[in-house]
């Protein structure tokens, strides 16, 4: 198995031409994009909707944009900005954070988001995701897990959900999680490993690997890019089918061209 | 010009990124619609889907989408532009939700990519195909005009589309299996990615029917 597998990576990736996706993510706070150092550090990076459209000038396959307001008010504000970005970028957007019911998934589907990000209220509620893959498709429906190690008493890794930015955990095995989301419906998994958020050590691989193993659907990595080879990493060692990053495009170390020059260097289907 | 488009909104979805994108590359006038009346009067007629193909199929005809897009296509100068689940709603039958009868206007049929799906490595691949895939033009068509051959869309399905009339085939993709990416018949063009997300190659998809006079 896993002869066959370097073997492969020699030859080429992904000889069937599905390219891996770079995307990158903004996260907002009342219309402004921030990125959290772990969630407590926030630094203001500028404009969604002019942020949005830079990216989709270097050729991100995507753009993600997940909400942090906390206020009702500013939840106007964000389906607002979602409207905007729709009209101006011809990329599938995915938006997410605070998405609880079919209602929210219908509001930012209908202001122009090709994907909704569902994550506590799948927790407290999965239903919700066989519910809104019924109605809307799985399509569009992708569940963000937060992922955080918990290792086992023999000292085996194992890795658990955590809510709240991080801080609460819940018991469940991000794993067996994943396993059920896409059972229920889910499209597409998004990744996020809480130890490596924000902190420019690479992608959390053994979760990534361990998740993208145990299900059919795509898994996006997301949490700690720091440098090109940490994506290069999510894809060759973690098995990702999309890597997500914020900081590192944000303030313009690199662009995306330069990302996936870098990827297709190292043998990665990229579109370029 | 290009007149007034007509989206038919059969109540599956998001229209709104087909109708910005075909508004972004100068449609004169689009409307998002099922109205019959709008849709008879349309110079280009968009058939749209996402979702599940039971709820389509079933909100097609509780609306009389199905009449009024054969109507259209029996119009040679009223050039019509399906768009994913569109393309899979034109086929006889999907094995999507236990096997849906769809509208036999495209002799073919609508598959499974199968699970496990592996390349010819044996190299497993998740399904939905969903991302940038090299779409293979198997002839020319004005809507590929300034498109290279090979070019990435933007796909994400979990079922495909193999029509029984290959010289239908205008673009194929390969995803384990060669999938139908494009069909096209007359005024008919009927594509299963999706171009109003696939950036500038998809724009100027658009921008070709727009200008399109529905012969080929």
């Amino acid at each position: 198995m896993w002869q066959r597998r370097s073997a492969s990576v020699t030859r080429r990736l992904n000889p069937m031409g599905l390219a891996k996706r770079i995307i990158p993510c903004l996260d907002v706070d009342n219309g402004r994009v921030v990125k959290g150092v772990n969630f407590v550090d926030i630094r203001d990076a500028g404009d969604p909707v002019e942020i949005a459209m830079r990216y989709n000038e270097q050729g991100a396959d995507e753009v993600c944009f997940l909400d942090i307001t906390a206020s009702s008010d500013g939840r106007e504000t964000t389906v607002h900005t979602v409207e905007q970005i729709a009209e101006h970028v011809f990329i599938p957007l995915t938006v997410g954070g605070g998405i609880r019911s079919v209602a929210d998934i219908r509001t930012m589907l209908n202001a122009g988001a090709d994907k909704v990000s569902i994550n506590t209220a799948a927790i407290h509620n999965p239903e919700l995701v066989r519910e809104s893959a019924l109605r809307f498709g799985s399509q569009c429906i992708v569940v963000a897990i937060d992922a955080k190690r918990v290792d086992d008493v023999d000292g085996q890794p194992r890795w658990e959900i955590f809510t709240h930015g991080g801080r609460k955990p819940t018991g469940i095995d991000a794993v067996a999680w994943a396993v059920r989301m896409a059972e229920l419906g889910a499209g597409e998994i998004l990744l996020t490993s809480m130890d490596r958020d924000g902190t420019r050590n690479g992608f959390e691989l053994g979760v990534t690997r361990a998740i993208t193993d145990a299900v059919e659907i795509p898994v996006i990595a997301s949490g700690g890019v720091g440098t090109l080879d940490h994506l290069v990493d999510g894809v060759t060692l973690g098995g990702a089918d999309a890597v997500l990053a914020a900081s590192i495009f944000h303030f313009g170390e690199f662009t995306v061209p330069q990302a996936k020059d870098y990827m297709a260097a190292r043998g990665i289907e990229v579109r370029r | 010009m290009s007149g007034m488009v007509a989206v038919i909104d059969y109540g599956m979805g998001n229209l709104h990124s087909v109708a910005s994108a075909l508004a972004h590359v100068g449609a004169d006038e689009v409307v998002v619609t099922h109205d019959a009346d709008l849709i008879r009067q349309a110079d280009r007629v968009v058939f749209p889907g996402v979702g599940a193909i039971r709820d389509c199929m079933s909100e097609i005809r509780r609306l009389k989408c199905d009449e009024l897009l054969a109507q259209a296509l029996t119009k040679q100068h009223v050039p019509v532009l399906a768009i994913c689940v569109g393309l899979q709603a034109l086929m006889d039958r999907s094995e999507e939700n236990d096997g849906v009868d769809c509208l036999g206007i495209i002799p073919g049929e609508v598959r499974f990519f199968g699970n496990p799906l592996t390349d010819a490595d044996g190299q497993r691949l998740k399904v939905p195909h969903m991302g940038w895939n090299e779409v293979h033009q198997q002839r020319d068509h004005p809507l590929w005009a300034g498109i290279p051959d090979m070019t990435r869309f933007y796909f994400v399905h979990s079922y495909y589309v193999h029509a029984r009339d290959r010289s239908l085939l205008a673009g194929s993709v390969e995803y384990g299996v060669s999938a139908d990416a494009a069909l096209a018949r007359d005024n008919l063009f009927a594509v299963q990615f999706h171009p109003e997300k696939s950036a500038d190659a998809g724009l100027t998809l658009l921008k070709n029917f727009l200008n399109w006079n529905g012969q080929c």
